[in-house]
């Protein structure tokens, strides 16, 4: 008996059974949906196989978009538990697991999955590539994440989630405090996503330095290339960091070492250093493939080239140097002394520096431009008043002393997204409403974007700057409730009328996608908002092979230069090698999952197998012949005349 | 445009809010340490204002100036690369802002870490506050008493907390008289404070350290050193002593009124040393009390 009562959710409420209810469903309905309408195969063959880096962009697209609704689902939750004082709505134990879940589901499986839907749809049409440089490799690190995303989000059915905060600082998240599986599933998971998220910095980077196109030096490459090559740059040096730390975790909980322990030796403050020398660069890995995507809108709409294209790579690159040397500021009053918090409060501060300089260029890109309001360009210009309050109140919190005051209240939870809204979200969606019509054909409607724009905006300053001054008034972050003498409850009930706007908002982008589906024209043409870099030359919708012809680049605006007269596709078509799809990701997905669940559990016969299992797959591969296969010339003329007669 | 009327009604708002409440706690300080953090928070405020309203100044300059519908059909914007002047200037301007606040945090930090300026003649008042789920115990080493989760604090006098737990790491935390740090159970952190003003304080845990997080507060009576005095020799008169006993039920996990003991938990179960490791025997003793805590709670969970 005693070992099923460990899959039971240890506090359970009406509100979960309500949500294992609904999964059951919801499964039960995608099952008979695929089954009546014989799509299983379509499915296998043409995504769940598959290799191409535009359908692994559009599966990551399509998950962020779930776990943006997850993690938003944790969030108004959490402010109508604090709308008003003394409610009773959450007790404190399911109010602590929904704000764990809530940051941890949208850094790692929500701002994540969408950084990478944009570098694998964009990295290679930017540089002009067929693919990545190991397509397969990128089919692995998607499932690998899915995998982890899944895991994580059925703790809350199975097991109990992890209540110990996105940080999960030790010892409270060591077996003595949190006796429930809930942290084993935190540090399960985000292993299983950390590992393809590597996996995909690698590759990101091989692709970047080796497959670029005839012409397209470092120098020429479009500003979201160069943001998502320093990002992976910074993933490949911070996340084995996260890596490691897990793994000690991992071994604290489950097999009784003492790294974190108060006892025998272990310490407690090595977890926060090494998770913050993780967290603190991957803060940066999501925002700078954010900045990028603002560069090419803001240039577009504004139509004109990028202003300060070099000092914009420099201040990226120097981002991300400091980004390693500032971890110390999330923990300033851990008493390690005057001297060390100086050194910290400085570095922090001088990131400012180079974020100034790209505000400034994006300021100056707009100048003697034509500015277009579409939605796109609406997010844009938004983030950037935005975002620069969030950016000051980084430099406020970034004075050591004063921190004291701001550290573990809601002006830091003010602070962190004020940079993230504006700055991460923002740019997804902005990029998402720039790059729907190339990946599906047709635009999101503009009248629908703008309403859901302001609705984001507005709610987004009502939710969020009450936060700023409840936590000078005292309100520490995490608290599930607080009493009306404490004197922040008409804050708080803004901050909630704010979530539920923006909640609107977010619902508006769904009906946006339904009504755009059914009523917007096709036939748009393969560069419906007049860009000027060079993922806009090819058709739309982009063919598997990307560019029948290898482009010739002469600068990092490739359209502009077409229309100058340089002949971007010299040559005639030649046959395209491309590589095979593959089942192996799935199944090794799956297989991790299996592992991972078995890993939570402690059940140590199925975790064997399933390791055997993973290292199969990978002997596979090995003893693999799988050249991959070419489209012919006759294929390619077919497919491009086809294209350009649409 | 629209954007910077939205921005704008919501400053008003915030600002009519803001001057229609009582102080914010962190802005209403009561000590030196406090009242440095506030004139540090003050003036960071003004600086990053200017900041703020410059680039929406610039933003809005081009918005209006250059936007399309403003534009000829033809208007062809120029090709424009960055100009080295002008880049100097924002990186310029902001090198200065930032030279600038750093040497503002610097001096700040060796403030806030030292006995408070103008008390340094003064033997500080030490006073050991430790946290346990979810409570605080507060030891007075000198006077030899002990309180649970309410602190009675002589005015005009330097303190100095040694902090530290019986448990997850904890934030302590009184806004009016200064900013906060952590209390871990591995070491001992020092923080430097003073009252200058009599009063009543909110302190509490600012870390959220599991289920009874959010009332693990406490209540901070600052009085005149006389008064002070007073309070700890009636205490000594009226309170029982603290046996090992009876510390170990209050260290039990839960909440707990206030409540007052002569003797400190001091005497039988010492604070953590600093050092990790190499004073084998200071660690011991730290280390023995918490197995039998754990072995406790590990009985507890078997059972159900």
């Amino acid at each position: 008996m005693e070992f099923f009562e460990r899959f039971a959710v240890p506090h359970p409420s009406p509100a979960i059974y309500a949500s294992m209810v609904a999964i059951g469903l919801t499964v039960i309905a995608i099952i008979a949906g695929l089954t009546y309408f014989k799509k299983w195969g379509y499915l296998w063959r043409e995504w769940l196989t598959t290799v191409d880096h535009k359908r692994i962009a559009i599966m990551y697209l399509i998950s962020a978009l779930l776990m943006l609704f997850r993690g938003g689902a944790d969030a108004i939750l959490m402010r109508a538990q604090l709308a008003v004082p003394d409610n009773k709505m959450l007790d404190a134990q399911h109010y602590n697991e929904i704000f764990t879940t809530h940051g941890v589901v949208m850094i790692m499986f929500m701002a994540m999955p969408f950084v990478f839907a944009f570098m694998n749809y964009l990295i290679p049409l930017q540089i002009g590539a067929r693919d990545v440089a190991f397509p397969r490799l990128n089919a692995i690190s998607f499932w690998l994440f899915f995998a982890g995303a899944m895991l994580f989000n059925i703790s809350f059915v199975v097991g109990g989630s992890p209540d110990a905060g996105w940080t999960s600082y030790f010892p409270l998240a060591g077996n003595d405090f949190s006796t429930s599986v809930g942290t084993n599933y935190y540090m399960i998971a985000l292993q299983i996503s950390g590992l393809g998220t590597l996996m995909t910095g690698i590759n990101m980077i091989t692709t970047i330095f080796k497959m670029r196109a005839p012409g397209m030096t470092l120098m020429k490459m479009p500003m979201f290339t160069w943001s998502s090559l320093i990002a992976n740059v910074i993933i490949v040096f911070a996340f084995p960091v996260l890596t490691v730390a897990l793994a000690m975790g991992t071994m604290d909980r489950l097999f009784g070492t003492n790294f974190f322990t108060t006892s025998n030796g272990g310490m407690d403050m090595l977890w926060a250093n090494l998770f913050w020398v993780w967290g603190h660069p991957e803060v940066y890995i999501l925002i700078l493939p954010a900045f990028g995507l603002y560069s090419e809108i803001i240039a577009t709409f504004s139509g004109r080239n990028l202003y300060g294209y070099k000092s914009m790579v420099a201040s990226m690159v120097l981002i991300s140097l400091l980004s390693f040397l500032v971890w110390t500021h999330h923990f300033f009053t851990m008493g390690q002394g005057a001297l060390t918090n100086s050194i910290f409060s400085i570095t922090t501060m001088a990131i400012a520096v180079p974020t100034g300089v790209k505000i400034f260029n994006w300021l100056f890109t707009l100048w003697k431009g034509k500015i277009r309001f579409t939605v796109p360009m609406l997010y844009s210009l938004g983030f950037i008043p935005l975002f620069t309050v969030g950016g000051v109140t980084g430099v406020m919190l970034a004075m050591s002393a004063a921190d004291y005051q701001y550290h573990n209240t809601m002006f830091l939870v003010a602070h962190f997204h004020n940079t993230i809204i504006p700055g991460v979200v923002f740019a997804m969606l902005a990029g998402f409403t720039y790059y729907w019509p190339k990946m599906f054909g047709f635009m999101l409607n503009e009248k629908i974007g703008k309403w859901t724009f302001w609705m984001l905006t507005v709610g987004f300053v009502l939710a969020f700057f009450p936060m700023y001054i409840s936590g000078l008034d005292g309100q520490a972050r995490r608290m599930y409730t607080y009493s009306e003498a404490a004197g922040f409850s008409m804050l708080n009930m803004l901050s909630f009328v704010g979530a539920a706007v923006m909640a609107f908002g977010f619902v508006l982008i769904v009906y946006n996608i339904y009504y755009s589906v059914r009523y917007s024209p096709r036939n748009i043409g393969a560069n419906p908002w007049n860009a000027r870099s060079l993922e806009w030359a090819t058709h739309t919708p982009v063919p598997e092979y990307n560019f029948a012809i290898t482009p010739n680049v002469a600068s990092s605006e490739a359209l502009r230069d077409v229309k100058n007269g340089h002949d971007l596709f010299p040559g005639k078509y030649e046959k395209i090698h491309m590589p095979n799809n593959s089942g192996l990701p799935f199944i090794m997905g799956v297989i991790f999952f299996v592992w991972g669940f078995s890993f939570v559990f402690a059940m140590w016969i199925p975790l064997i197998i399933a390791t055997i299992g993973i290292f199969a797959c990978m002997g596979y591969r090995s003893a693999e012949k799988d050249h991959g296969r070419y489209i012919s010339v006759k294929e390619i003329e077919d497919t491009e005349t086809k294209l350009r007669g649409a | 445009m629209k954007l910077k009327w939205a921005l704008l009604a919501v400053f008003f708002t915030i600002t009519t809010v803001l001057t229609g409440c009582e102080p914010l706690l962190v802005l209403d300080p009561k000590g030196p340490q406090a009242e440095r953090q506030a004139n540090d928070i003050m003036l960071s405020i003004g600086i990053m204002s200017f900041i703020v309203i410059a680039v929406l100044a610039i933003l809005t300059y081009m918005l209006i100036k250059y936007r399309a519908s403003k534009q000829s059909e033809d208007y062809e914007p120029p090709h424009i690369e960055g100009n080295p002047i002008v880049e100097a200037i924002c990186v310029g301007i902001p090198v200065i802002i930032v030279i600038f606040l750093s040497i503002v945090s610097v001096k700040s930090n060796y403030i806030v870490e030292a006995t408070p300026q103008g008390y340094e003649d003064q033997e500080p008042l030490v006073i050991y506050a430790s946290s346990s789920n979810w409570k605080w115990h507060f030891s007075y080493p000198e006077e030899d008493i002990e309180t649970v989760n309410y602190l009675y604090i002589p005015t005009d006098r330097p303190l100095e907390f040694k902090l530290y737990s019986y448990g997850p790491i904890t934030s302590f935390w009184i806004p009016q008289l200064g900013g906060q740090k952590y209390a871990m159970a591995d070491m001992v952190t020092t923080l430097h404070l003073a009252a200058e003003v009599p009063g009543e304080y909110m302190g509490r845990n600012a870390n959220f350290s599991g289920e009874g997080f959010a009332e693990n507060a406490f209540n901070v009576k600052a009085v005149p050193p006389a008064e002070f005095d007073e309070w700890v020799e009636e205490v000594k008169e009226t309170a029982s002593p603290l046996t090992e006993e009876k510390f170990n039920e209050l260290l039990e996990p839960g909440h707990l009124g206030q409540s007052t003991y002569t003797g400190t938990h001091l005497e039988f179960s010492p604070a953590p040393e600093h050092n990790h490791g190499s004073s084998e025997q200071d660690e011991h003793s730290t280390d023995e009390h918490h197995e039998s805590g754990h072995s406790e709670h590990d009985d507890e969970h078997s059972q159900h």
